[in-house]
């Protein structure tokens, strides 16, 4: 097979992802007053990744993120049953979210709710599976 | 949570750890001495319940499980549920003690034994003191599961996975079954409470749905107790680890079917129909399982059809006591009141010598690698403790003093021989039956227990035909069986004591309407006179020894029954052929292809939907409160057709991808103009991670247009598809449009208003699915994980299976 050429698609690459990257994290923390939140904000991020992939190869992103992300997914998932678990223990029901505001030293009052922890699972849940399924599809050739 | 709850869940709790204590611990300690602990700490609970059970008081816990449904986890302790809780926790702790020394630290998978095993000893508990009949149920069909997985521990022979698949599904459809008839008694009761449905007993009984109720619950139990004809998996379920059998398969699970009778004797006893059925398939099940025992060649065989007879006995004796509930007070119901008594008597009697016999015989077979009782012989000499523990488990089974077995087996004669007086239920042209069959199953009782402990310990001793050479086992193995080998000797000279403190008030929780009438009395005593039982006893001794020593010269009759008219033959043949009929239906309909599956969704998508819309006479198209559409968005749907019909006409597969990509980003387009930006950028991100995995999926896809090019241009053209889809659309655009023009109920969308104030959050999207609807968007994460696991087992299946 020919080598691609494609330096374009390489250098706008290494600015995009970086750009999608950081947008991605701001759409997961948005989710709570504005558009965004886990599952969108977890779709970003395998979008970039996505993107590297595309641009790169499975060895690249395999060396970035040495992590499997099928335990990704699992571990969203678990994240996302213990705080519902964590409810019970305060004799809740089972998912409850509670939230207060706290003042914090730089960020001032800030609100802190326990969604934010139920969204990381499903934010790390849906990485897990874009990425799994992307990159077991690509691997069978 | 009280402390009874505690130590219904405590197992539960513990077998998470099991494999942490196997991972970290098991090269220097055998996993089951941390396990031990556990039936250890609740038998003792339980000894220290004794007094306070023994003196008449019960004691009742709950905790709220749903109680929305009215299930909760009631725990109720008396008489009888005490008895079998004791049974589940000593004989589970001493044959966890046997296991330690019969499977081997090195070689066995012990986390997986030790989970199961922990995983059935709380189903058990909690199947024996739950009150609430669902979670009655629960734990039932937890002990099925529990007992599938002991049965198939050696999995890889193929014989433990036949057994166990056949037991699962014996179990599990009288599982089914009976909760059928459970939640008829709820219906008509309106309780899930055993103990408030005592009190509706006259109601129930009168009730159309009685009998069904009765018939479906007794198939539960039925199947489960190994009554004949479901008793057919109890054989096959030896293949497990003997100290399995011993305790799932002689001493407890088996007798899961027996507690549900005695408990709810109360609500159906005093019946013909309860009568009736229990004590004839019980007395069935008797002599089928004492007949066969005596034909079977392997020591575990012959075990397993004597405790299919066992439990028939233990069950015909249920069936007869019930008539107590009939008379319901006096001197009659207190003579059938004995039959109970004898029948829960037996079954601690039963638990006591069988699980010795089991324990023995997984001794010889450690030993000596084989259980063919043709390859055995004269053991006595090498294995003297082994057989004095065998002798005494087999002369009580047998039911010879001074054994355990022969009070029981005396107080069994006792009660057919009453039964025959009784002036209820036509008993008068029948009842002569009754201990005919019961003697001439002891009989072969006794053949079968001479049979295990001479053919294995007497006469010639054939070390060639051994696999290894024969030795005394260790003595740890030996430690259990000689304890309730004791027991046998003990109970048989003190009886009284276990009649005061634990069957008094057992026979008080099955019957309670004679104990509020004190004539609840039990002596048991060894010598009661020249009687009938006595007389019996003798004959069946004396027959039973003529026929042992004839044993070669009329065993023929075995070979008369046709091998292919067994239930067994019924079973193999059942499965094979709904097999078979299931794989040709499924065939013709699962072809492997996409399309075909698509066309099959949308087609039942249009019935439903619009069969419904049609039915329902819901289609209301109002168009008068419709904004107007303006320039914008007729730009934006002339542009969705045309990349829709770009898909259709595309000659590249590439171009009918990007034109899908463009018509996903057009719908965005409008989520955006209508104010909808979660969904705007939900739908951005989707499209672009799906068109990229289609894009990745390009390489696997078949060719786009060569095989077609031949024929004519483009996709061929299917009316069928055309018409499928066009019919979708339509569906779905006058679904929509009704929906619109109607409102049967107020929208619940003004809740969801307040989100700031509910739930700190000012996106109301993103607090309906983090808080609002949490369990939803839990839900559809966990069916994300199951999709990329499946994508990725079956890729990873393919690239195996070609590797090959």
């Amino acid at each position: 097979m020919k080598k691609p050429n494609d330096i374009i698609l390489r250098a706008v690459t290494n600015v995009a992802v970086v750009i999608i990257l950081t947008f991605a994290v701001y759409l997961f923390f948005a989710g709570h007053h504005n558009p965004g939140g886990g599952f969108i904000g977890g779709l970003a991020f395998a979008a970039a990744l996505t993107l590297l992939f595309l641009t790169y190869d499975i060895n690249s992103i395999r060396a970035n993120f040495p992590f499997d992300f099928k335990v990704l997914t699992a571990v969203g998932v678990l994240i996302a049953v213990l705080t519902g678990v964590g409810g019970i223990l305060f004799d809740q029901p089972f998912l409850f979210q509670a939230f207060d505001y706290f003042d914090l030293p730089i960020f001032g009052k800030t609100e802190l709710a326990t969604a934010v922890l139920f969204d990381i699972g499903v934010a790390l849940a849906v990485i897990g599976t874009a990425m799994v399924i992307i990159m077991t599809i690509s691997e069978d050739r | 949570m009280t402390i009874l709850h505690i130590m219904i869940l405590i197992p539960f709790v513990f077998a998470i750890f099991v494999p942490l204590f196997y991972k970290y611990f098991n090269k220097r300690l055998h996993t089951g001495w941390f396990v031990i602990l556990i039936p250890i700490i609740i038998f003792v609970y339980l000894l220290q319940l004794i007094p306070k059970i023994a003196s008449g008081a019960t004691i009742y816990e709950t905790i709220p499980w749903i109680p929305s449904f009215g299930i909760n986890l009631d725990m109720y302790v008396d008489g009888l549920s005490l008895i079998f809780g004791l049974l589940i926790t000593g004989i589970g702790a001493l044959v966890i003690l046997y296991s330690i020394y019969y499977l081997s630290k090195e070689k066995e998978a012990l986390h997986n034994f030790y989970v199961y095993l922990l995983l059935f000893m709380g189903a058990m508990l909690g199947l024996v003191f739950s009150d609430n009949i669902l979670v009655l149920y629960v734990f039932w069909e937890l002990t099925s599961i529990s007992s599938f997985l002991l049965i198939a521990y050696w999995y890889e022979r193929e014989k433990s996975r036949y057994g166990a698949q056949k037991s699962m599904l014996i179990t599990i459809f009288g599982g089914l079954a009976m909760l059928s008839g459970f939640i008829m008694l709820s219906m008509i009761t309106d309780t899930y409470s055993i103990r408030e449905m005592f009190a509706m007993s006259e109601t129930i009984i009168a009730h159309d749905l009685f009998l069904p109720a009765m018939i479906l619950i007794l198939l539960g139990a039925f199947t489960k107790s190994a009554q004949f004809p479901f008793s057919i998996w109890l054989p096959d379920a030896m293949e497990a680890p003997t100290p399995i059998s011993a305790y799932l398969h002689s001493a407890t699970m088996v007798k899961a079917g027996i507690y549900l009778v005695a408990r709810l004797t109360p609500i159906f006893g005093g019946t013909a129909e309860w009568f009736w059925i229990i004590s004839t398939v019980g007395l069935i099940t008797l002599l089928y399982g004492s007949f066969n025992a005596v034909k079977q060649i392997d020591l575990k065989g012959l075990l397993a059809y004597s405790t299919i007879s066992q439990l028939g006995m233990i069950m015909s004796l249920l069936g007869i006591g019930s008539a107590a509930l009939y008379f319901g007070y006096g001197n009659e119901a207190a003579m059938y009141a004995a039959a109970i008594t004898a029948a829960i008597f037996h079954m601690i009697n039963h638990s006591t010598f069988k699980g010795a016999l089991f324990m023995v015989v997984g001794i010889v077979d450690h030993e000596t690698g084989t259980r063919d009782i043709r390859r055995l012989g004269g053991l006595m000499t090498v294995m003297p403790i082994t057989f004095t523990v065998a002798l005494i488990g087999s002369f009580a089974m047998a039911g010879l003093p001074p054994f355990n077995g022969f009070l029981s087996k005396e107080m069994f004669f006792a009660s057919v021989v009453k039964v025959m007086e009784m002036d209820a239920f036509n008993m008068e042209t029948l009842g002569v039956l009754f201990p005919i069959i019961a003697w001439v199953a002891s009989i072969f009782t006794f053949i079968y227990s001479m049979i295990l402990v001479f053919k294995t310990f007497r006469g010639k001793y054939k070390p060639e035909r051994l696999e290894k050479k024969a030795h005394e086992a260790p003595i740890g193995m030996l430690i259990a069986p000689i304890i309730l080998a004791s027991l046998v000797i003990v109970i048989f000279f003190f009886p009284n004591v276990i009649a005061d403190l634990l069957l008094v008030p057992a026979v008080a929780a099955i019957l309670p309407s004679l104990m509020e009438e004190n004539v609840l009395e039990i002596h048991i005593s060894a010598w009661h006179g020249f009687s009938a039982e006595l007389y019996m006893t003798i004959g069946v001794v004396v027959i039973g020894t003529i026929m042992y020593l004839t044993l070669k010269k009329w065993t023929k009759v075995y070979r008369l029954y046709p091998q292919n008219l067994t239930i067994n033959a019924l079973y193999n043949n059942g499965l094979e052929s709904s097999q078979r009929i299931a794989a040709s239906i499924t065939n013709k309909y699962m072809t492997g292809y996409t399309r075909d599956y698509l066309a099959y969704i949308f087609t039942f998508f249009v019935l439903l939907i619009g069969g419904t819309l049609i039915v329902s006479n819901s289609i209301t198209i109002d168009l008068t409160n419709d904004a107007p559409v303006n320039i914008f968005e007729m730009a934006i749907i002339l542009s969705m057709l045309v990349a829709a019909f770009t898909v259709l006409l595309a000659k590249s597969r590439l171009t009918a991808i990007i034109s899908l990509g463009v018509l996903g980003y057009l719908v965005s387009l409008f989520f955006v103009i209508f104010r909808a930006p979660d969904l705007a950028l939900t739908q951005l991100v989707v499209e672009t991670v799906t068109t990229a995995l289609f894009l990745l999926c390009f390489f696997h896809l078949p060719k786009f247009k060569e095989q077609t090019k031949k024929q004519k241009k483009g996709v061929p053209f299917k009316p069928l598809n055309l018409i499928i889809s066009i019919a979708v659309g339509a569906v779905v655009t006058v679904f929509a449009l009704s929906a619109n023009g109607t409102q049967i109920f107020e929208p619940i969308a003004s809740y969801y208003e307040d989100s700031y104030e509910l739930a700190g959050a000012k996106n109301i999207v993103n607090a309906i699915l983090v808080d609002f609807r949490g369990i939803d968007t839990m839900l559809e994460i966990f069916v994300l994980c199951i999709a990329a696991l499946s994508v990725y087992t079956m890729i990873k299946l393919r690239l195996s299976r070609r590797e090959k």
